[in-house]
């Protein structure tokens, strides 16, 4: 009888709050001494602190809180926690509107604002209620039937209508305001929940030494001990559950996180955490984030996640009103609510016949306990304690009541109906226990008979699993088995021994019975057409005769049933439906229910927020930028910038007077070629390459000979990729007897460096060579045009002849500037000019900027952007980016003879294959517009001359092209079929995009001083 | 009297006499002892095939096999996308082709599929970007195919809520298909398994195949779980299954199998209207008709077996989609799944005859298999019916890789993670 | 998926990149036009224990070799792929 002196602890309100009509006792989770409010639909209600906003609508008296999706049924609040797949409100307002919010689980706070929706014009008065009256038409699957005729009318007609009436709430329709955090965490042991068998084995864990986490989707800890009158030591469960955690807190290898949903489990002790740091709050704190996703790293995991009750599916069971009797329990211990004045409790087992229990001792009138099992003496004795009639062998036929359940039609063991009026059904089908994290990784879980549901088959080498989630029914069940998986999964992680004896678990006051008698559902076999409809999915409006009528058709297949009724895929992905849906089938098809089997749960386990899945990378943070070395002198020149991959780079540097950008590029590249530019090119990969296998090394990754270059001299060099494609080019130099430095392209310095290492390691490792990528070590500035030798002699220190027969072109050399300063000076020319490009250490890159600014203002120098450098290198028939494009062969880029035949290489072999050779695959050409002015676009295809404009005649494309104003006319480069034998041709060029069609040239690719003279000055 | 034939007509008919007279979609059929042609694979283009096979080819004595329950593999989880937005010549005229059977797919199987064209946008952020784009879809118009490319204003006006403020890599343009869209993936599945069957194919599930029976170097049938099953023909659809299966008649493919991931939001009232992709991330997304946001990113890039992918991947895609759709913040990630990809060595997918006689095989899909299903069970079917290719699907034969003919739209080379 | 690099110990998936089969050999320049085909696209993709390569890139830069279950995504082992003695294979604790 410690039931009773327990609700003799549960002392009534002290004055009952005349607009909390509902709000009975006091609750262990709610603060009745404040008062907080908030608005549902535009009307005002109180509440107090630790309410939800589910419990704060039943202490007003409101029921009906939503509409379902199809036929926009009424409906209220079925659950008490995650799995509720009825109360779903929009909550807060504008940019902050949380759709499909469930009421169950959202905190109140002052101020809080939740409308309904998926209704219009208003809850009560739903226009698409009418969808209902065509329920006989609108059954599973019938879309996939219908709306074919005429074909034009699905996306004018039919699919505008479904979509309008698709969703349900609103996303938001500007912005997310708040932030989001991303963090990780490692322990040892993590325990999934804080009800007994988490605490438990939180506590064993905790006291073996283990680095424990254990995460509480709830604000509270305790778990169903907040629910039930459970006494444990003596005391109540919740009272037990907040010293457990107080005691666990103390300790230094314990992490406590409440708010926080292990969401999934990924593969290597990987799970995935979703924190509701702020959501209790009207908007998060300055500086906090409203939520942070958490990847918790953990050598071993408890599964302690308990249960989720299921319904029976009786006609009509949808109706506000109509609740879990778990949930009721929650409602009325956790929060003094009490949901209806009259209930009937509805049950298959034991457990609900607790609801009877804890109603009544808040004065609930139980009008009727309906337990669909042959009577029983613990039921005779809650009838009887409760002043219930007790109806045994019995079930609920029907019900009544449109925005609310208003009686209760009871089918007793004879057949004979009763009307009873009621407002409250606390209904129990059992409880499933939650093992959705433990079937993430494939692992199909097995039917339990004895307590008609799914367990999890067998514990994994690194998850454990107790309590209700592994099928144990009792809280001392739940704590002995806790204790023993904290004691072994410390054990495995070396803190005690396995073998040692868990550590002793508190006393609870009397070991609940279960005694369940599967009665999955009320349905005559000759109930037939008249009878009401009985929902399996509450949300998705899935009815018996949707899964009789899909079995029918021969989805008799779970996946197939699941996906023809859309069962289980609502918002709740059926949580409170699959169980029901899975034992209907497998009484459909005349089979067990293992025999029909079961659907794996997949992540999330619960809804999450897409905010917090990408947390700060969003905006600006998206990815971040990387900064060459003379960024910040160039913003000072009012640079204009463009992304190069996660560069910001200079496009170009306008200047007082320029109009437009082509006004500016056009200057950078005259005063490059008629005087001197500098360009910072730090962005090219530069990799260092020591070793006496070095020159080996680069004979086998670039296509042509590198044992013969001197110390001093640099040469341009392609690399393939082993398919015989080309991979990337550059300029490497020999600095040293066994020391070269290798430029790459900027897109491609990190997949050069991997693939140069994965030669070296993985395919010849005897070979004695080591690299480092240098690109971020040395700001490397090209100084180009006929006086570039004139600015950088005002820099290089003095002993180092910049003549041309002593530094001609290709050379390299370490050399000093400014006065003793390391400086490495190579001449190459990407823009044709006489040209250099000088390396300093990074840190030094933004005062070489300044300084040729300074001594090259004699010479007229100008920076330039990479834009200027694009039409120079075009000018120049340079390929870049848009001609290695991963799709081109040597042959393609016009250096099929660079191909060397005396040595092995990286993809020598493949590139000997007859189509990569054919003479025929389109290859590099220039191309000059017969009439200069006209622009030549890049991305429009090459046919001959006065052949139709379809594919059959494409011989080509253009793959960059620019205004030259060296040349004084558009010139672009493309690769054409047996382009090289060509040159002089009059080429058609499709735009059928821009719907034009032009005619060019077709000519060498070098535009600008085919002789090299320039360079060679 | 059933209703075999769906409409509005029959619908009603079966509404006001309780949905008696419907018929299963298809037969429960056991196998028989030997068949013209078995289709090794129950999914989408298995079915397809057999389909095709059937009604286009004359071809009835056909057995579908399955060792689950059909359409349990990419063709139910994919993100419904179809489109003919391809480059290369050896693939622009395939893809085309399965537009036009799209199109015409609810009247041609009497099942709505829910063919929805509301169109495929795919964003650009740079010239180099834009480029490329052009190129593309001028070779796509060159093919009659239709192709628009789009300005940054143009974007805007028809998705103002991308981010056009704080972009890290601000959206140029984009190239639309407006005949690209979704499709109801399932239902595919269904619809042409019960055209197949009314045609008399049989659709065998939990058929697994065991073995590849070969006889003087020629196949003469398979051994399945529900015993030996004789077939002049057999042909393989195997998706990322297909190295498994051809290993039983001795073959290496020129294929990983991948994970890629999937997810979809709950169901929120439509303001995504068509299919966009990101330019600057991995991210693509649509709306369903249910209300869902169903999206997806990149492959995994690792070979799996296992249908699940991991979380860099998770965060990977949904920092892409919260960068270009800031107000999708406070939505909510509803599920999550993997699916097997069979990724071939250049990205493109092969029809083709085996070094084994009448073994034929329809693989290396990558995650771009769902469009192509129509196509492909067409040119598979036409493939096993006549033993020389169908003319949209000559470049995907099996020794392209050996000639250096390969069809790599990306150009990434012989590296399936990276296609 | 988390790897126990020899070098930098247990480290999380996004610091490696992929590269596929471990066990194929790069054949010699002169070999068959065929074992070169074979090499460069023919791949077992056994569905079970896979030898395969990682780079390590956001770390030490090392290639490795792991044997993983490509159906369970169970890691069996790591070792460097420059090395080939057995006494860097390391036992993983976490498939």
């Amino acid at each position: 009888m410690n039931t009773h002196k327990f609700m003799q602890d549960h002392a009534p309100l002290p004055m009952t709050s005349p607009t909390q009509p509902m709000r009975m006792i006091q609750g262990n989770g709610v603060d009745v001494g404040k008062t907080i409010h908030f608005t549902f639909d535009g009307r005002s209600y109180t509440a107090h602190p630790g309410d939800t906003l589910a419990s704060a609508l039943l202490a007003n008296g409101v029921r009906l809180v939503g509409r379902s999706f199809k036929y926009h049924r009424p409906r209220g609040i079925l659950s008490a926690g995650p799995e509720e797949p009825n109360a779903l409100v929009e909550l807060r307002t504008g940019a902050r509107r949380e759709p499909n919010t469930r009421a169950t689980v959202a905190e109140l706070f002052d101020g809080l604002t939740a409308s309904s929706q998926n209704r219009w014009p208003t809850l009560a008065f739903d226009a698409l209620g009418i969808n209902g009256a065509l329920s006989p038409v609108f059954t599973a699957g019938f879309y996939y039937k219908t709306f074919m005729w005429p074909a034009s009318f699905w996306e004018k007609i039919y699919e505008p209508i479904i979509r309008r009436a698709a969703g349900l709430g609103r996303a938001a329709e500007e912005a997310d305001p708040d932030c989001y955090e991303k963090s990780n965490g490692f322990c040892d042991v993590l325990i999934v929940g804080s009800g007994p068998a988490g605490l438990a084995a939180a506590l064993a864990a905790a006291t073996s030494g283990a680095r424990v986490i254990l995460c509480e989707q709830d604000s509270l800890p305790g778990g169903r001990l907040r629910a039930e009158n459970i006494l444990i030591d003596h005391q109540p469960g919740w009272n037990w559950a907040e010293a457990t955690i107080n005691r666990l807190r103390a300790m230094p290898n314990v992490r406590i996180m409440t708010r926080s949903c292990v969401f999934a489990r990924y593969d290597g002790g990987t799970y995935g955490v979703f924190e509701r740091v702020s959501d209790h709050l009207a908007t998060p704190q300055p500086d906090q984030p409203r939520q942070r996703l958490w990847r918790i790293v953990a050598r071993q995991c408890i599964v302690a996640t308990g249960g989720i009750e299921r319904p029976i599916v009786f006609p009509n069971n949808d109706r506000p009103g109509i609740m879990l009797a778990g949930a009721v329990r929650t409602y009325v211990n956790r929060f003094g609510v009490v949901p209806g004045r009259r209930a009937v409790v509805y049950t298959n087992n034991d457990d609900g016949l607790r609801s009877a229990t804890d109603l009544h001792a808040a004065g609930v009138q139980i009008v009727a306990i309906v337990d669909s099992r042959p009577s029983s003496a613990h039921a005779q004795a809650i009838a009887q304690r409760t002043g219930a009639p007790l109806f045994p062998s019995a079930r609920i036929a029907d019900t009544s009541g449109y925005r609310g359940v208003t009686a209760a039609l009871i089918r007793d063991s004879e057949g004979k109906d009763c009307r009873i009026a009621c407002d409250l059904i606390a209904v129990s089908g059992g409880w499933n226990p939650d093992i959705a994290l433990t079937t993430h990784h494939g692992k199909r879980p097995s039917y339990n008979d004895e307590i008609a549901a799914f367990i999890p088959t067998s514990d994994e080498e690194d998850m454990h699993v107790s309590g209700v989630a592994a099928g144990t029914m009792t809280t001392s069940g739940a704590l002995t088995e806790g204790a023993l998986a904290g004691h072994q999964a410390a054990a495995c992680c070396g803190f005690g021994k396995a073998s040692s004896p868990p550590p002793a678990v508190p006393s609870v006051d009397q070991d609940e019975s279960y005694g369940i008698v599967p009665q999955w559902h009320a349905m005559d076999a000759e109930s037939g057409r008249r009878a009401g409809r009985a929902f399996i999915d509450f949300q998705n409006d899935v009815t018996a005769k949707d899964t009789k009528l899909a079995a029918q058709e021969g989805f008799r297949s779970v996946e197939h049933l699941k996906r023809y009724t859309t069962l289980g895929m609502a918002t709740d992905q059926g949580k409170t439906a699959n169980v029901n849906g899975l034992a209907f089938l497998a009484e459909v098809n005349g089979q067990s229910i293992p025999q029909t089997g079961t659907t794996l749960t997949r992540p999330p386990t619960q809804p999450v927020t897409l905010g917090t899945l990408a947390g700060p990378h969003r905006g600006l943070h998206f990815k971040p930028h990387r900064l060459p070395p003379t960024h910040q002198w160039a913003t000072e020149q009012g640079a204009v910038f463009t992304a190069n991959g996660l560069w910001q780079r200079a496009q170009w540097y306008p200047r007082v007077g320029e109009t437009t950008w082509q006004d500016t590029v056009n200057r950078e590249v005259n005063t490059v070629r008629s005087a001197v530019g500098f360009c910072d090119v730090t962005t090219l990969g530069k990799i260092d390459i020591q070793g006496p296998d070095a020159a080996n090394f680069l004979e086998r990754v670039y296509v042509n000979a590198w044992q013969k270059l001197p110390i001093g001299r640099a040469r341009y060099g392609l690399m393939l990729r082993e398919d015989g494609f080309a991979f990337d080019d550059g300029t490497t130099a020999r600095l040293g007897e066994n020391h070269y430095v290798m430029t790459t392209t900027t897109a491609n310095a990190g997949p050069v460096m991997q693939h140069l290492e994965f030669c070296h390691q993985c395919l010849w490792p005897d070979m004695d060579v080591q690299f480092i990528s240098v690109t971020d070590e040395w700001a490397q500035i090209a100084v180009a045009g006929p006086r570039s030798r004139d600015v950088l002699r005002q820099i290089v220190d003095p002993q180092y002849d910049l003549s041309n027969e002593s530094f001609g072109y290709m050379a390299a050399a370490t050399i000093t500037v400014c006065g003793g300063q390391p400086a490495r000076l190579f001449r190459l020319s990407f823009s044709g000019e006489l040209a250099y490009e000088l390396a300093v250490p990074a840190h030094y890159g933004d005062a070489l900027a300044r300084l040729l600014m300074r001594v090259g203002a004699p010479y007229g120098i100008t920076p330039y952007g990479t834009e200027a450098l694009g039409v120079m290198r075009i000018e120049k028939g340079h390929p870049a980016g848009p001609e290695l494009n991963g799709q081109t062969t040597a042959h393609d880029l016009g250096m099929g003879r660079m191909l060397s035949t005396k040595k092995d290489f990286i993809g020598r072999t493949m590139a000997t294959r007859a189509a990569l050779t054919d003479p025929g695959r389109p290859t590099l050409i220039g191309l000059r517009p017969l009439v200069a002015g006209t622009t030549l676009d890049a991305g429009a295809h090459l046919l001959p001359k006065g052949s139709p404009a379809t594919a059959a005649f494409d011989q080509g494309w253009i793959s960059s092209s620019a205004w030259s104003p060296t040349v004084g006319s558009w010139i672009a480069l493309g690769f054409l079929s047996n382009g090289p034998a060509r040159h002089g041709e009059i080429i058609a060029v499709h735009n059928p995009l821009a719907d034009t069609v032009t005619e060019a040239e077709i000519v060498s690719p070098v535009f600008v001083d085919p002789e090299g003279k320039r360079l060679h000055a | 009297m059933s209703s075999e034939r769906y409409s509005l007509f029959s619908l009603l008919r079966e509404s006001l006499r309780g949905h008696t007279g419907w018929k299963p979609a298809w037969r429960k059929a056991s196998p028989q002892a030997a068949y013209d042609i078995v289709i090794v694979g129950g999914g989408g283009h298995g079915l397809a095939t057999a389909y095709y096979l059937a009604q286009r080819y004359g071809i009835r004595r056909v057995a579908v096999l399955e060792k689950g329950w059909i359409g349990n593999g990419n063709i139910g989880r994919n993100t419904t996308i179809v489109r003919s937005n391809y480059l290369l010549p050896g693939n622009t005229p395939f893809y085309e082709c399965s537009m036009k059977l799209w199109e015409g797919l609810e009247q041609d199987i009497n099942y709505n599929a829910m063919v929805s064209q509301r169109g495929v946008l795919n964003l650009f952020h740079n010239d180099a970007q834009r480029n490329a784009y052009i190129r593309r879809g001028n070779a796509m118009r060159l093919h009659d195919i239709d192709a628009e490319l789009l300005d940054a204003s143009a974007v805007r006006a028809k998705l103002p809520f991308l981010n056009f403020d704080d972009a890290r890599f601000p959206i140029q343009g984009g190239l639309l298909q407006r005949r690209g869209g979704t499709v109801r993936h399932d239902a595919v599945a269904w619809g042409y398994a019960r055209a197949a069957d009314k045609l008399g194919v049989d659709i065998i599930e939990n058929c697994e195949v065991t073995g590849i029976t070969i006889t003087n170097g020629r196949v003469t049938g398979v051994e399945t779980s529900r015993g030996p099953i004789a077939a002049s023909k057999v042909g393989l659809a195997c998706a990322g299954n297909s190295s498994r299966v051809a290993a039983m008649a001795g073959l290496r493919l020129p294929i990983e199998s991948h994970v890629l991931q999937a997810f979809v939001t709950e169901g929120l009232k439509p303001f995504i209207d068509c299919v966009t992709t990101f330019g600057a991330g991995h991210f693509y997304i649509s709306q369903s008709d249910k209300g869902g946001l169903v999206f997806g990113g990149d492959i995994d890039g690792y070979n799996s077996y296992a249908q699940r992918g991991n979380m860099p991947v998770v965060e990977d895609v949904v920092e892409g989609g919260m960068a270009l759709m800031p107000r999708i913040g406070r939505a909510r990630l509803l599920r999550q799944w993997g699916g097997l990809m069979d990724m071939s060595m250049d990205g493109s997918p092969i029809i083709d005859r085996t070094p084994v006689d009448q073994l034929y095989l329809n693989a290396g899909w990558c995650y771009g298999g769902f469009k192509a299903t129509p196509a492909s069970g067409l040119c598979f079917a036409h493939l096993l019916a006549r033993d020389e290719p169908h003319e949209v699907a000559t470049a995907y034969r099996l020794d392209r890789f050996g000639r250096g003919a390969v069809i790599d739209e990306k150009g990434m080379g012989a590296q399936p993670n990276l296609h | 998926m988390r790897l126990n690099c020899p070098h930098c110990g247990e480290r999380s998936l996004e610091e490696f990149t992929y590269r596929g089969d471990a066990t194929l050999r790069r054949p010699a320049a002169d070999a068959s036009a065929k074992s070169w085909v074979d090499y460069v696209y023919l791949r077992d993709n056994p569905a079970g224990r896979h030898e395969e390569y990682w780079y390590h890139g956001a770390g030490c830069r090392a290639w490795l070799v792991v044997d993983r279950d490509t159906t369970t995504h169970r890691v069996h082992s790591v070792r460097a792929a420059g090395s080939t003695s057995e006494n860097t294979r390391l036992n993983h604790e976490h498939a």
